[in-house]
């Protein structure tokens, strides 16, 4: 028989998972017991709950893993992480899947990855968020129609004092952007 | 008592309400809050959706601009706390992510060491460092009469080495009782209230916000007290929409604990910005609790 080093041989694609978020190694030792898949309060709107994701990982279906709406639906309540009998950091993993997806340009088509654009982008213009900026850009851009239906809303948000129209700036912006700058530079993950 | 104090970006302006209330609860319980200066936002969810390593360093910052001579920060926002926490943790249980993250901070000539501050709720700086007697001590207008719901939210409490027991959690439930309230037994109260899925898919979001809505009305509570500017937002501002969508009605004002823990310290509402909820809030409050004892002798 014939072994290759592990080393040598080629990364599957439970390698990939793994070698994007700390801690995702415990993904191996998921029994499918399905705690993950009951706890998520999102299950019902997944293609495939955490646990029909595990199994598909394991499989190598990398494509429909990460063309599949699953982590998007994911609002990172850590429900599943603190269930798992395994201690797999599922919302991690989670994370990790969402971050290959939108690498590999396989992200479902959901209005996630948008919205989550939209914010970082706000975050390093200004270094704060900047509620009406993403609200306006973010609706603008991905679901004008719904925007009209967020008026009222906004209005009696702003009448309260909840909303500003100008954006707050830290000082330092510079300080902020030379970080972000070299965190890309040094590969991305951690 | 002296603690760092992180804000965070919604506390700025959506959930202003918080940071009124916490800044006027710290003062009257002497917990002396130093906010950090010049903080940046933490990234809420969506940095880790796109470059892990961007978002630590992202909030690292904000800890290694922590005062030296200060070794603890307070975070009330629930989204702020678990990526300050879970920051910290990672820096100082993994040397070469935690070297890594120092090599983005020295770009901007900073530097900070996992573990030297240590990041907490308010909740549990309330609960845990004030204790029971002590604010016992500064009641002066007991919540006798009110029902509350005590709605912690998902991350508080989780992942791990949580302040509370992450499924079952009781120190908002004992705090609202040292004050006199009757809590009630608010079986959801660490389920998920949607997120951003408010701005993603809101019938998705919706049914959980129904759900917790229909189960605080069903166990009686007159109100739901948070401790998330997000819980806050999608339970308040979108109340009315979620109503509309399963043809019913809903009349469940949601407060920041901090709020109502100031109305029983006996400072009026408007001191704790009250007013800003879109559900209002003091109708419920003049209707079942006594006047304060400063009004009552006036």
């Amino acid at each position: 028989m014939i072994t290759v080093p592990t080393d040598e041989r080629s990364m599957t694609f439970m390698d990939e998972v793994v070698a994007d978020a700390p801690g995702a190694e415990r993904i191996v030792h998921c029994m499918q017991c399905g705690s993950c898949s009951g706890s998520c309060p999102n299950g019902p709107d997944m293609e495939y709950t955490p646990r029909t994701l595990f199994a598909l990982i394991e499989a190598g279906q990398r494509e429909r893993v990460l063309s599949s709406n699953t982590m998007w639906c994911c609002v990172s309540c850590y429900a599943c992480t603190t269930r798992c009998p395994q201690n797999i950091p599922i919302t991690d993993i989670m994370y990790a899947l969402k971050r290959l997806a939108l690498r590999e340009g396989l992200a479902a088509k959901t209005d996630a990855p948008a919205l989550a654009r939209t914010f970082t982008g706000l975050l390093e213009k200004y270094g704060r968020s900047f509620e009406f900026g993403l609200a306006s850009r973010y609706y603008l851009f991905n679901k004008p129609m719904a925007m009209l239906k967020m008026g009222p809303l906004g209005l009696s948000m702003f009448t309260r004092g909840r909303m500003s129209l100008v954006p707050t700036k830290i000082r330092q912006l510079d300080q902020l952007h030379a970080i972000i700058k070299k965190a890309r530079e040094l590969g991305g993950t951690a | 008592m002296k603690y760092a104090y992180y804000p965070g970006c919604s506390l700025e302006c959506s959930s202003v309400a918080y940071d009124i209330s916490v800044r006027k609860v710290a003062e009257v319980l002497g917990i002396d809050l130093r906010e950090i200066d010049d903080w940046n936002c933490c990234g809420a969810t969506e940095f880790f959706s796109q470059d892990e390593l961007v978002a630590c360093s992202v909030v690292a910052r904000n800890l290694a601009l922590v005062d030296p001579q200060i070794d603890q920060v307070v975070v009330p926002c629930a989204a702020c706390y678990l990526n300050l926490k879970k920051t910290d943790t990672l820096m100082a249980e993994d040397a070469e992510i935690g070297g890594k993250i120092n090599e983005a901070l020295s770009a901007g000539n900073l530097h900070y060491q996992g573990g030297r501050v240590r990041v907490r709720h308010m909740l549990e700086v309330i609960y845990d460092d004030v204790g029971e007697a002590a604010i016992r001590a500064k009641v002066k207008r007991p919540l006798t009469g009110l029902k509350v719901a005590p709605y912690y939210g998902c991350q508080v409490v989780r992942p791990r080495d949580a302040f509370d027991d992450t499924e079952h959690p009781v120190k908002l439930d004992e705090l609202f009782t040292w004050l006199g309230a009757e809590v009630v037994d608010y079986p959801l109260k660490t389920h998920c209230c949607g997120g951003h899925m408010t701005q993603i898919s809101e019938p998705q979001a919706f049914e959980l916000i129904r759900r917790l809505l229909d189960s605080a009305v069903e166990r009686g509570a007159d109100m739901i007290l948070t401790m998330c500017p997000m819980c806050q937002l999608n339970l308040d501002a979108y109340q009315g929409p979620t109503a509309n969508y399963f043809h019913t009605s809903f009349n469940m004002p949601i407060v920041f604990f901090t709020q109502m823990l100031g109305i029983a310290f006996g400072l009026e509402p408007k001191q704790l910005g009250f007013g800003k909820e879109i559900v209002a809030a003091e109708p419920v409050i003049r209707a079942k609790l006594a006047p304060a004892a400063s009004a009552t002798t006036a």
